[in-house]
């Protein structure tokens, strides 16, 4: 059991340090990095506790996809190294809206957390806490049966928002050449080579 | 007490597996090389040790004693983190392969989203390193590189999707024993050829290496890289591939399993035909290196997005249906 707590207090340490370094680390890229340490130390807690599928998940998805996409438009961008305008100085407007979002967040945390104590109360549907079952086939047992409905709402909108991400940046590029396969493939000497018979000082005339 | 004597054991077994990759690493490179010579009728590496095999170590031997330069508008700490991180993800990744069903390290209840999820970590190092050179062949390779494995991992996690619909397991070991009566090549014949074209692209091996295009990029993410620090990005590329061979045999070929059950195949031990396996892939990817001309960067987009994640896809659906009408579905016994 020590073991364990230690390893629990090891990433724990990481993940509060990384996430505390990034909104205070001056360069965006050392930003983004922690934030990727963030994730993974998060990821370590989750499998710790036994939610191995959300853990490997939460690496394939978040790591792997999202914060590639991260480092990818801080480095494209060439963001300059921040002045630390936010705390000092120049009043900035950023603070309130973030307060605004992080109370909001932890009003939603207290909820979630004082809901768990009426857990037996809240939740009717028959959850499965069998142990000898991987917690993979227990969350599919759980999320498409009972709730089959909101998980296809959230892939809607996910595929709505999607749509509508294409549509915003989509613009028609006028002028620009395309390469069909299948006509390059379909091609035949017949229909492609000529045969032309040229002058001596005359040269030939190709159409088109 | 007892745990420092479990951690003793679980080291003393890290090192048994990492010590024969590193190994068969260095002797793939020297198959790759020597393969790819045989094909353009040229020798390839012959001189050094029998039939030229201590080729790569001699090379390792010049790496270490090369001097390691960092270019002075590099990020240095960066810069240097990049082919670590390559190198030990590539290794970590072997926790989870088995080669008999039970000489693996760790037979994690996950372990296909595990090796999915480490494979799709080894972008990290080819961005850190092309950002961090501050140059720009470098950084253009980096940008390449990343679109392309991000883009092909997709597929590949669809491919893998299609596999375990027919398990109905994530554990590694699981998948190669569902595999005793029929290797899954056979039935999902198609996903073996678009999993097998993903790793190559996943692994930035030619057809699909521009981001180290010669012609083009110099060496791509690598340039500014010298010493044993280009020496770890290139066994981390290395042991990669490796990965993507075995991932292929376990997922496709049954693994460890032997190609019939039948006298004279069975008793030849399970590692040996994980091997064997693997080098099978691993010819396969050394002889494409050989034999195809380079893709355009438009078509090797247009082929991962247009055509195999459409046709994976529908390929996902084929599996399912299928599997569904002919009541052919996991049963999983709770």
């Amino acid at each position: 059991m020590i073991v364990h707590s230690i390893f629990f207090y090891f990433f724990s340490v990481i993940a509060i340090f990384s996430s505390l370094m990034v909104i205070t680390s001056r360069s965006t890229i050392n930003s983004v990095f922690f934030l990727i340490l963030d994730f993974i130390s998060v990821g370590c807690l989750f499998i710790m506790v036994g939610a191995e599928f959300l853990g490997m998940i939460l690496l394939i998805v978040y790591v792997g996809a999202v914060a590639v996409l991260f480092l990818f438009v801080v480095m494209m961008l060439n963001v300059a190294e921040q002045k630390q305008s936010w705390f000092i100085g120049k009043k900035s407007t950023h603070i309130p809206t973030g307060l605004i979002v992080s109370v909001l967040i932890l009003l939603e945390l207290l909820v979630v957390v004082g809901g768990w104590k009426y857990k037996e109360d809240v939740m009717s549907s028959s959850t499965l806490i069998l142990s000898d079952i991987s917690n993979t086939h227990q969350l599919g047992l759980v999320m498409y049966t009972d709730y089959i409905l909101y998980f296809q709402l959230a892939g809607i909108v996910l595929l709505l928002a999607m749509i509508g991400a294409i549509l915003l940046t989509f613009r028609e590029r006028v002028g620009v050449k395309k390469q069909s396969y299948i006509n390059q493939i379909s091609r035949t000497p017949s229909t492609s080579v000529e045969l032309k018979q040229v002058k001596s000082y005359q040269g030939v005339k190709i159409d088109d | 007490m007892e745990y420092l004597q479990i951690l003793g054991q679980e080291i003393y077994k890290i090192i048994f597996i990492l010590i024969p990759i590193l190994v068969s690493v260095a002797m793939i490179v020297w198959l790759d090389r020597r393969v790819w010579g045989l094909v353009q009728k040229r020798r390839g590496p012959n001189v050094v040790g029998p039939f030229g095999l201590f080729q790569t170590l001699a090379d390792a031997l010049k790496y270490i004693f090369k001097e390691i330069i960092i270019p002075a508008s590099a990020n240095k700490v960066v810069f240097i983190l990049a082919p670590i991180v390559t190198m030990t993800l590539a290794l970590v990744a072997w926790a989870v392969i088995p080669m008999s069903e039970d000489l693996v390290l760790a037979n994690i209840n996950v372990g296909v989203l595990y090796l999915f999820a480490v494979s799709s970590l080894g972008v990290y190092g080819i961005i850190m390193g092309g950002w961090a050179s501050n140059s720009k062949y470098p950084f253009l390779g980096a940008i390449r590189s990343a679109a392309q494995m991000v883009s092909y991992e997709v597929s590949i996690g669809i491919i893998i999707i299609n596999v375990l619909l027919c398990v109905g397991s994530l554990n590694l070991n699981d998948i190669v024993l569902a595999q005793k009566q029929l290797w899954y090549v056979i039935p999902l014949f198609p996903m073996f050829v678009i999993f097998f074209i993903s790793a190559l692209a996943e692994t930035n091996r030619p057809p699909f290496d521009l981001p180290e295009a010669e012609a083009e990029l110099v060496a791509g993410y690598q340039t500014e890289y010298s010493g044993m620090m280009y020496a770890m990005f290139w066994l981390g590329e290395y042991a990669n591939i490796l990965l993507m061979c075995a991932m292929g045999s376990i997922l496709f070929l049954g693994g460890w399993l032997p190609i019939m059950d039948i006298y004279p195949f069975n008793i030849i031990p399970a590692p040996i035909w994980m091997i064997l396996k693997i080098l099978f892939l691993f010819l396969l990817f050394a002889l494409i290196k050989a034999i195809v001309p380079r893709y355009r960067y438009d078509q090797l987009m247009r082929l991962g997005w247009k055509i195999f994640l459409p046709f994976s896809l529908l390929y996902l659906v084929l599996t399912a249906s299928f599997l569904f009408y002919f009541d052919k579905l996991p049963k999983v016994n709770f």
